[in-house]
């Protein structure tokens, strides 16, 4: 394999880790604070669809941005209110909304489209267009270090500068922030947080919130600039892949851009089977390298690549003493 | 919160859940531009107004009776098995392999080879996590989700680059030999003078049905049974009863795996006759809804399976005859999980309010 092969890969890698890093922080928020989400999938459908939709009737990929997040918000909402408010089972209540997102999102395109499900291919303003960063040409000639900034670290969209942003940004609330460590202590403790007069509603809808966010950014970012417009079942299984990053980086942001990275790495790879072949010598079934992450959770979560401990409180409804 | 009558409790609660998923797919259809009335009344016709509209939905009950009730089982052990679709799927590998590699001289012996062969491969890819689960600790959750892909991957591969004939284009095994082919319906003396035209609906109807008895038999009049539910409510306390963990997770799970894979009977060789990708098509989820709507109990499993078996019918009819796209099953399926898994304690306090204002009533 060559440089440029490499640094091709390295290029989807960062691509297609993106919306996995999105859906991961999201899960991370929501699962700190105490409320398992495997809805992950389902918002990030939705906010495809929404952004989709939005960006092509309107001609505006930041009015589509918006409309994604508001559509992901909507089910984040839904969860909020089965999980918080009624005290459902936190599992059960993601399964359903994933399966709604799945049926809601084709209804909808359909209806608006009539395209059997898609939204019509996005151009110019409608997607988030690549960014080539300054410098890029003054640098490229210098050796190694110059085509790696032109070819990898430039020409993406702001969106995937957003998400790597959105870590330090994740580490820093999480950590550094009065909200950050109530956040924590209410998916660990919600007995002490109640005790010290915090609301623990309150901070649980606010992380739901939050993941909504993200997952709508995750979401949009499928849409309008890792494709040119929304298509049924375009997640395919990534809200899951972010879970397993997710826990993979047991629940740490820095943790959780390598991990992402790492997955996206696996995906890239899928796409040039050639060069999986070619580096190992043997051939190596496209379906091993698509079922990786996956594999690689279970070992993850047996324990054998050290041992991932969720938030103490995950999944339990918090009932307030009377 | 007061407690409600157990009839109520039983009855009324899914009732009332199916009641709003209803309403609420009525507004999806309105809001889309149709009519839901119409809606319902194809969906009525295609499914359940002639023989052959049964012959249909009875052969998505029968699916979903095995993967509702794989659901079942686990949910008194306590444990929530999300991974009947690749359950089903390794089972339709089962079911293949037992059918493609072995001549069998009579459907009979096919069917009960390929019955043992779909639940071993079923309960082998359940008992995983679930031995990751008791000894590990992971999440069965997380697991099993983990193994729907998985086992995706893995019939991808076989299909592709093992299983296929020399020569044949799409993903799939050869053809299973005449021998193996199921008696349906309208085959089976008697049924055959209801169900004149070929349906798909066939024997493995019947063998649902034991099975149902069967978890019923299990769960509420054998040792075993006791000791999975006790396990399922308490584990501290079953712990403490002397009731091995590490034996009721396995177990349970197995159960759960064998009756997964035991539905690929009746969609790889009862119809397709083949295995092709994604066999199961989604039948292992709607387990859960199945489960969910039936109240954990093998009646009520069921009941809620032929009322799923009458949507996923009638919502092909919808695709076929209105342009309500099929996905509005999909819709339906996530509203009745939503209500009757999730929302059930918002049900509940609605129904308790209701309830006590009859009570005021009748004493003022």
């Amino acid at each position: 394999m060559d440089y440029a092969t490499l640094l091709q890969i390295l290029d989807s890698t960062l691509r297609l880790g993106t919306p996995l890093l999105f859906a991961c922080l999201a899960g991370l928020f929501s699962e700190r604070a105490g409320i398992f989400d495997i809805g992950l999938e389902g918002k990030m459908l939705m906010a495809a669809m929404c952004s989709g939709a939005v960006a092509f009737l309107t001609g505006s990929v930041w009015l589509g941005l918006l409309a994604g997040i508001a559509g992901s918000m909507v089910f984040a909402a839904l969860h909020g209110v089965a999980s918080i408010t009624f005290r459902g089972n936190q599992l059960i209540s993601g399964v359903a909304l994933n399966f709604l997102a799945s049926g809601v999102t084709v209804l909808v395109a359909q209806r608006l489209f009539g395209q059997g499900g898609r939204t019509p291919p996005l151009a110019g303003d409608a997607r988030f267009n690549e960014i080539t960063l300054p410098l890029t040409e003054a640098l490229r000639p210098v050796p190694i270090l110059g085509p790696l900034y032109a070819d990898v670290i430039s020409g993406h969209a702001l969106l995937v500068y957003v998400a790597i942003l959105c870590v330090p940004l994740t580490w820093w609330v999480l950590y550094r922030t009065r909200f950050g460590l109530r956040l924590r202590a209410v998916g660990e403790n919600p007995a002490a947080v109640d005790t010290a007069g915090v609301s623990v509603k309150g901070l649980r809808f606010a992380a739901v919130a939050i993941t909504g966010l993200l997952c709508g950014l995750a979401g949009a970012y499928m849409a309008t600039a890792l494709q040119a417009g929304f298509g049924r079942e375009m997640t395919a299984g990534r809200g899951y892949i972010a879970l397993a990053a997710l826990i993979f980086a047991k629940w740490r942001p820095w943790q959780a851009l390598g991990a992402c990275m790492l997955f996206g790495f696996f995906q890239a790879l899928a796409l040039r089977p050639d060069v999986v072949t070619a580096v190992v010598q043997v051939k190596i079934p496209v379906p091993f390298l698509d079922a990786l992450p996956y594999i690689l959770t279970v070992l993850v979560l047996a324990g054998f690549v050290g041992k991932a401990i969720p938030p103490r409180a995950g999944g339990e409804p918090y009932v307030k003493e009377r | 919160m007061d407690r409600l009558p157990k009839w109520a409790d039983v009855v009324l609660v899914p009732l009332v859940s199916l009641i709003l998923a209803a309403a609420i797919s009525a507004i999806v259809i309105k809001a889309i531009g149709q009519s839901p009335s119409e809606a319902l009344k194809v969906m009525v016709e295609g499914s359940l107004m002639s023989a052959y509209g049964w012959g249909y939905t009875l052969y998505y009950t029968t699916s979903f009776i095995f993967t509702g009730l794989a659901v079942t089982i686990a949910f008194h052990a306590g444990m929530f098995n999300i991974g009947g679709e690749g359950q089903a799927q390794i089972g339709g590998l089962g079911v293949a392999l037992a059918c493609l590699f072995i001549p069998w001289p009579h459907w009979s012996i096919a069917l009960l080879a390929a019955s043992l062969a779909a639940a071993a491969f079923g309960a082998v890819w359940a008992a995983v996590p679930a031995y990751l689960a008791a000894k590990r600790g992971s999440h069965i959750v997380i697991t099993t989700i983990m193994f729907n892909y998985i086992a995706a991957a893995l019939i991808v591969y076989l299909l592709v680059d093992v299983l296929r004939p020399a020569g044949q284009m799409d993903p799939a095994t050869a053809n299973f030999p005449a021998a193996t082919d199921l008696p349906t319906l309208n085959q089976i003396p008697i049924l055959n003078l209801f169900f004149e035209k070929k349906v798909p609906a066939n024997i493995t109807l019947f063998i649902a049905l034991a099975a149902a008895w069967a978890v019923w038999l299990i769960l509420w009049r054998t040792r075993l049974g006791y000791q999975l539910r006790a396990f399922g409510k308490s584990e501290a306390a079953a712990r403490y009863a002397g009731i091995n963990p590490t034996k009721m997770i396995m177990v349970s799970m197995i159960l759960s795996g064998a009756l997964a894979g035991l539905m690929s009977v009746n969609n790889v060789m009862g119809e397709a006759g083949r295995l092709l990708q994604n066999s199961s098509e989604g039948a292992g989820f709607i387990g859960i809804a199945v489960a969910l709507m039936g109240r954990n109990h093998p009646v009520g499993v069921v009941l809620a399976a032929i009322l799923f078996g009458f949507l996923y019918q009638g919502g092909a009819e919808l695709g076929l005859w209105t342009s309500i796209p099929i996905e509005l099953r999909i819709v339906v399926q996530g509203l009745v999980i939503l209500f009757t898994g999730a929302l059930d304690i918002m049900v509940r306090m609605m129904l308790v309010r209701i309830f006590a204002l009859f009570h005021k009533a009748q004493v003022a």
